[in-house]
């Protein structure tokens, strides 16, 4: 199933510059999986080691924080989309 | 919410009084219906501390005291240097090298000469950040770190202020305001703060100097909104501000009863109860001046310093020396003898690379050096330097002759 996925800039520089990128999976989890497999600069970025959602990433599958549903094991359907808000700092 | 409810002086009668000079100055606030002669009193009344005098704290500052906040507190230990120009509004060029609460008090009395300013030339920490934020109403979030952000966060809840917040980084930004009554904080929504090195800085990945102007007025209307309790503020919303596309989207942010700085202690949360607690994590090595850690016998990061990197390649050690910033920086300024790796490239360039060959990387100023150090011990490389204080450093101590940004 085709996800979009939006990155804001800090991560979309890792992912040769694309704000918008198509993956597919079943679960946020596979997609996430999908796009670290694209991009190895980005996979650091977005989970841990072991695989899991970082504090400082936070996922919205269509607007609402994945946190709230099952993580990276809430199912996604053709035409999600899913943003990641990683913390910034800058000021 | 009025927040000049918390302090007792909530009735009309006992707000301070317009003079004349006032009535005309505030004219055009005092003709909206929102506002008025009354909520002209309630923000000349009001007392907001903006923690850092920088590119969210210019506009947010300049823009306050112009709409006639009484009392304005302002935290911070830096200089001005050229570089802030670009986009910290509060200082002029002839301010360079003055400390950044002479220059803005200077700025802040000539645009209203009403306000009065609280300065506070110091680190915002956890020794003074409850001391200093407690006389206030509102404080307003114009850090430039994760340590500072955190600690401002938890100041905040600990003493039931709202914080006005602001980020910003490259062509984006985030606001909100958090920790208002039952509405949730930076905690609900990012837990910790990054290690050290996984994530670039402004001065490290630059910043487009008119998004903070944008981004910190938004902080500012936010303050006035819950100074003249109006609207509806940012509470539980993320302002997400990406320039390029010019898109503004917000996003809902839950209030986490497990949160470890505003929760329920009933859940688990609400564990923060003091700024000495470990739990909160503030040390400056979250913003990116990190220590190599020794974890048993695995390879681990060394430190050099610009100083120390100099005595070595003058003895002609052999070594690669790999630099990681972007190309317009390296057009700037590179040490002699280094050959640039982008930090995106790291990972895909050293596949080629001799994994036992001493590998000495810098950058700006030692965040994404560290990070790309990291890399190369995940892919088995064993002896990786990371050049403390990057070319900043090499800049100060070794040639002064290569230029500053």
């Amino acid at each position: 199933m085709a996800i979009t996925v939006t990155l804001p800039a800090v991560l979309a520089r890792l992912a040769d510059g694309n704000k918008e990128v198509s993956a597919d999976g079943a679960t946020v989890g596979e997609v996430v999986d999908a796009i670290s497999t694209r991009y190895p600069s980005l996979s650091t970025r977005i989970r841990d080691e072991a695989g899991q959602p970082y504090p400082f990433v936070v996922y919205y599958l269509n607007d609402e924080d994945i946190r709230l549903g099952s993580g990276f094991d809430s199912s996604v359907s053709d035409g999600d989309d899913l943003t990641l808000v990683p913390a910034i700092a800058g000021g | 919410m009025t927040l000049t409810a918390t302090r007792d002086q909530n009735s009309s009668a006992s707000l301070p009084a317009l003079d004349a000079d006032e009535t005309l100055r505030y004219s055009r606030h005092l003709l909206l219906d929102e506002v008025g002669i009354d909520g002209q009193r309630r923000i000349k009344n009001a007392r907001v501390l903006l923690i850092g005098a920088g590119g969210l704290g210019s506009p947010a500052a300049l823009y306050l005291a112009a709409a006639g906040v009484g009392t304005l507190g302002l935290v911070d230990f830096d200089v001005v240097d050229a570089s802030n120009l670009q986009r910290q509004l509060l200082h002029d060029t002839a301010d360079v090298g003055r400390s950044k609460i002479e220059s803005a008090r200077d700025r802040i009395k000539a645009v209203n000469p009403h306000v009065h300013l609280e300065a506070f030339d110091t680190r915002f920490e956890r020794g003074n950040a409850l001391e200093i934020l407690r006389d206030f109403d509102i404080v307003l979030d114009g850090t430039d770190n994760f340590a500072t952000r955190y600690l401002t966060n938890d100041a905040a809840v600990l003493l039931g202020k709202p914080n006005s917040f602001g980020c910003i980084f490259r062509f984006e930004g985030q606001a909100s305001v958090f920790g208002a009554p039952d509405g949730p904080c930076y905690r609900c929504l990012f837990r910790e703060p990054p290690p050290a090195g996984l994530v670039p800085n402004c001065s490290e990945a630059g910043v487009l100097g008119v998004l903070p102007g944008l981004v910190g007025t938004i902080q500012a209307i936010e303050a006035l909104k819950l100074i003249l309790g109006i609207g509806e503020p940012l509470i539980g919303r993320l302002l997400l501000i990406e320039t390029l596309g010019m898109n503004f989207r917000t996003i809902a942010v839950r209030k986490d009863p497990t949160c470890p700085s505003c929760g329920e202690p009933s859940r688990g949360g609400g564990t923060i109860r003091d700024l000495d607690d470990r739990a909160g994590a503030y040390s400056e090595s979250s913003c990116g001046v990190p220590t190599a850690s020794t974890t048993g016998s695995e390879p681990v990061v060394r430190n050099v310093t610009a100083v120390e990197l100099a005595e070595r390649i003058g003895r002609g050690e052999d070594f690669d020396l790999v630099d990681v910033r972007e190309p317009a920086e390296w057009e700037i300024a590179r040490i002699e003898g280094a050959r640039l790796v982008p930090l995106a490239t790291v990972r895909q360039a050293s596949e080629n690379w001799d994994r036992n060959r001493e590998v000495v990387i810098y950058c700006k100023s030692g965040v994404r050096s560290l990070n790309a150090a990291q890399q190369l011990l995940d892919a088995g490389f064993t002896r990786v330097t990371n050049v403390l204080g990057g070319i900043k450093s090499w800049t100060a101590d070794v040639d002064p002759s290569l230029r500053r940004y």
